[in-house]
């Protein structure tokens, strides 16, 4: 009797745990079948007026959501012309059947209304179409020309929805653009939308630029110009366009970031043969010196909570990395490899530090832990280096150059990105050469 | 009695399989690929400051030292600029592309403070020098090959008046 209990139990458990079994992706695991996604277009509110109408927003915004979650390698968007129900209906009330039967596992619907005056309503739905379950219902307020930040921030909040990780579509990018013969480039900073949208440029192109950075705010940059022949880190405004060096060194300052609260700017300085690192803190200007050895420290990033920086440095006879608390003392070396290390930095979610290696004439992108261990290399290539973490710490970008004949031609820089399993490298289309790609965090803050 | 052993060499082969791992994790010896030697001899892409005196040295990959070669030149150029002391020079520190650019900043202002240090212990007051590192940024052999990258790792003498 007891047993045949149990059995029902049993039996009661699996197939109602079946039905509340909800989709998700899991983005720890390689080798992923792309979740099949159905991004209908949106309801847009007949009431809304004709200026709003030509926008043709209901489509644009589903657009970009969806070029973003195919490009996350992580989602399969089916195509438009499949789907049998309307956008209006199926923002209200979706006919899961209709959409099972074109094979899809998720849908995302949504409605454009006007909360007032020039001010518009984003609503969106995330709906598990196996379990006929709503996942998700937020809505967005703005005015019609910020159509593309909602349709970011939506994407991540679909994201997040179904991997459980934070999304980062809602970024930016800063990068060298890159123009003219090898031997005396012109190089120019530029920032664009994560999705390679707006690209605007900050400097002229009148003298070499390397190395850009944003502040964790994204509303600062800080970068090493050759500005008046003197290589040097300065700060830059993207709003207001101001230039400030950083700091009075008497010699040149390379490799610059911003700490995580924004305040300090890391960088190292070069004297007489020996680079060592150091931070200004922007308000008062106070330098502080972080290492002091004769060797060769540069390339500093801090850990995302501030307490720690990784380094690179020669001083055990060839380029390594080394971590060390902030305030300069505990220095450990943590590459211990085949080959050369360079470029550490440190991922947003504090797990991990990725770097370029130089091993065998060959370079690669990898990522270890903040204790050396676990070395893991993505990806391999005749050139590449400077990896540059996404806000949520799951996909980096970085850029290749090809070898180039004696005249200078070929040995183009692309931006490339690449998920920390290894897979889903892809080009960043740019509209000149690139180089020293940069992500910002999240434009939300959040 | 049979599966008591096999345990036992089942638990032996685990322990040596751990064992290994741990082995390779713990390598501190770091082969490098760099070869102790490649600076350029050759004269192409040298120029001169005066008759006899090229205008650059040449060094190693990943180095900074000074070979016999470089030396020779700058006793040279050292000859020349206390021949000539109103003269002024910047030593233009410059390495390979086969390297992060970070560090070859950092690279191409040690090879130039190099080329320095041998200048003013040889006579050349350090106020006449100025010093700047362009890292891999202006290649003067734009190729991808070893030979390019040996004429691109230099330090080059330019005069400034």
């Amino acid at each position: 009797m007891k047993y045949k209990i149990f059995t029902i139990f049993i039996l009661f458990f699996i197939l109602t745990s079946k039905s509340f079994a909800l989709v998700s992706v899991d983005i720890t695991r390689g080798n992923l079948d792309p979740l099949p996604t159905a991004i209908s277009d949106f309801y847009l509110d007949p009431k809304l007026g004709d200026n709003i109408k030509k926008l043709q927003l209901e489509s644009k915004i589903p657009e970009l959501i969806q070029n973003n979650l195919s490009r996350s390698g992580l989602f399969f968007a089916l195509e438009k012309k499949s789907f049998i129900q309307r956008p209006e209906p199926a923002h209200n009330k979706p006919r899961f059947e209709d959409w099972i039967f074109i094979k899809t596992q998720v849908l995302v619907t949504g409605k454009i209304s006007l909360e007032k005056e020039d001010r518009l309503r984003v609503e969106f739905k995330l709906w598990d179409v196996v379990s006929a379950t709503e996942l998700s219902a937020l809505a967005f307020y703005t005015t019609p020309d910020n159509w593309r930040r909602v349709s970011h921030m939506i994407s991540d909040k679909i994201y997040e929805r179904l991997t459980g990780e934070k999304g980062y579509f809602d970024s930016r990018i800063i990068y060298v653009s890159e123009t003219g013969n090898k031997v005396d480039k012109k190089k120019r900073l530029a920032v664009m939308d994560q999705d390679g949208y707006g690209v605007k440029y900050l400097t002229l192109g009148n003298e070499l630029v390397l190395t850009p950075r944003f502040s964790p705010t994204s509303q600062h940059v800080t970068y090493m110009s050759y500005f008046r022949n003197l290589p040097r880190v300065y700060l830059l405004n993207i709003e207001t366009g101001i230039q400030d060096l950083v700091g009075d060194f008497p010699g040149m300052t390379f490799a610059p970031r911003f700490s995580p609260d924004g305040k300090k700017i890391i960088m190292s300085f070069a004297q007489e043969g020996n680079s060592d690192i150091y931070t200004m803190d922007i308000k008062t200007r106070v330098v502080e010196k972080l290492t002091d050895h004769p060797s060769i420290d540069t390339s500093p990033s801090y850990s995302p909570d501030g307490s720690y920086i990784t380094f690179n440095s020669d001083r055990s006879g060839f380029q390594q990395i080394y971590t060390m608390k902030s305030d300069g003392t505990n220095i450990k070396r943590i590459s211990f490899g085949e080959g050369l290390y360079g470029t550490p930095v440190w991922s947003p979610r504090g797990d991990l530090i990725a770097f370029t290696k130089l091993y065998r004439n060959k370079f690669y992108i990898g990522v270890m832990r903040s204790d050396g261990s676990g070395e893991r290399l993505l990806t391999e290539n005749y050139y590449q280096e400077a990896p540059s973490w996404a806000p949520n710490g799951r996909v980096l970008i970085f850029y290749r150059e090809t070898p180039s004949d004696s005249s200078g031609r070929g040995g183009g820089a692309k931006l490339w990105s690449i998920d920390l399993t290894g897979y889903n490298e892809r080009l960043i289309l740019t509209p000149t050469d690139a180089s020293d790609p940069s992500w910002s965090g999240l434009l939300s803050g959040k | 009695m049979l599966f008591n052993n096999l345990s036992k060499v089942t638990l032996a082969l685990v322990v040596t399989l751990f064992l290994g791992a741990c082995a390779t994790q713990q390598a501190t010896t770091t082969t490098t690929t760099t070869k102790s030697d490649d600076a350029y001899t050759g004269t192409e892409t040298v120029k001169f400051l005066a008759d006899g005196v090229p205008d650059r040295v040449f060094f190693s990959t990943n180095k900074s030292d000074l070979t016999s070669a470089a030396t020779t030149t700058l006793a040279k150029q050292a000859t020349y600029l206390k021949a000539n002391p109103t003269l002024n020079i910047v030593l233009e520190g410059h390495a390979d592309e086969r390297g992060t650019r970070e560090y070859n900043l950092a690279l191409g202002e040690r090879r130039a403070i190099a080329a320095k240090n041998y200048l003013t212990s040889n006579g050349v007051a350090a106020n006449r020098i100025k010093v700047i590192s362009y890292g891999k940024e202006k290649p003067a052999n734009p190729a991808s090959n070893v030979l390019a990258w040996s004429q691109n790792r230099r330090t080059v003498t330019i005069k400034t008046n």
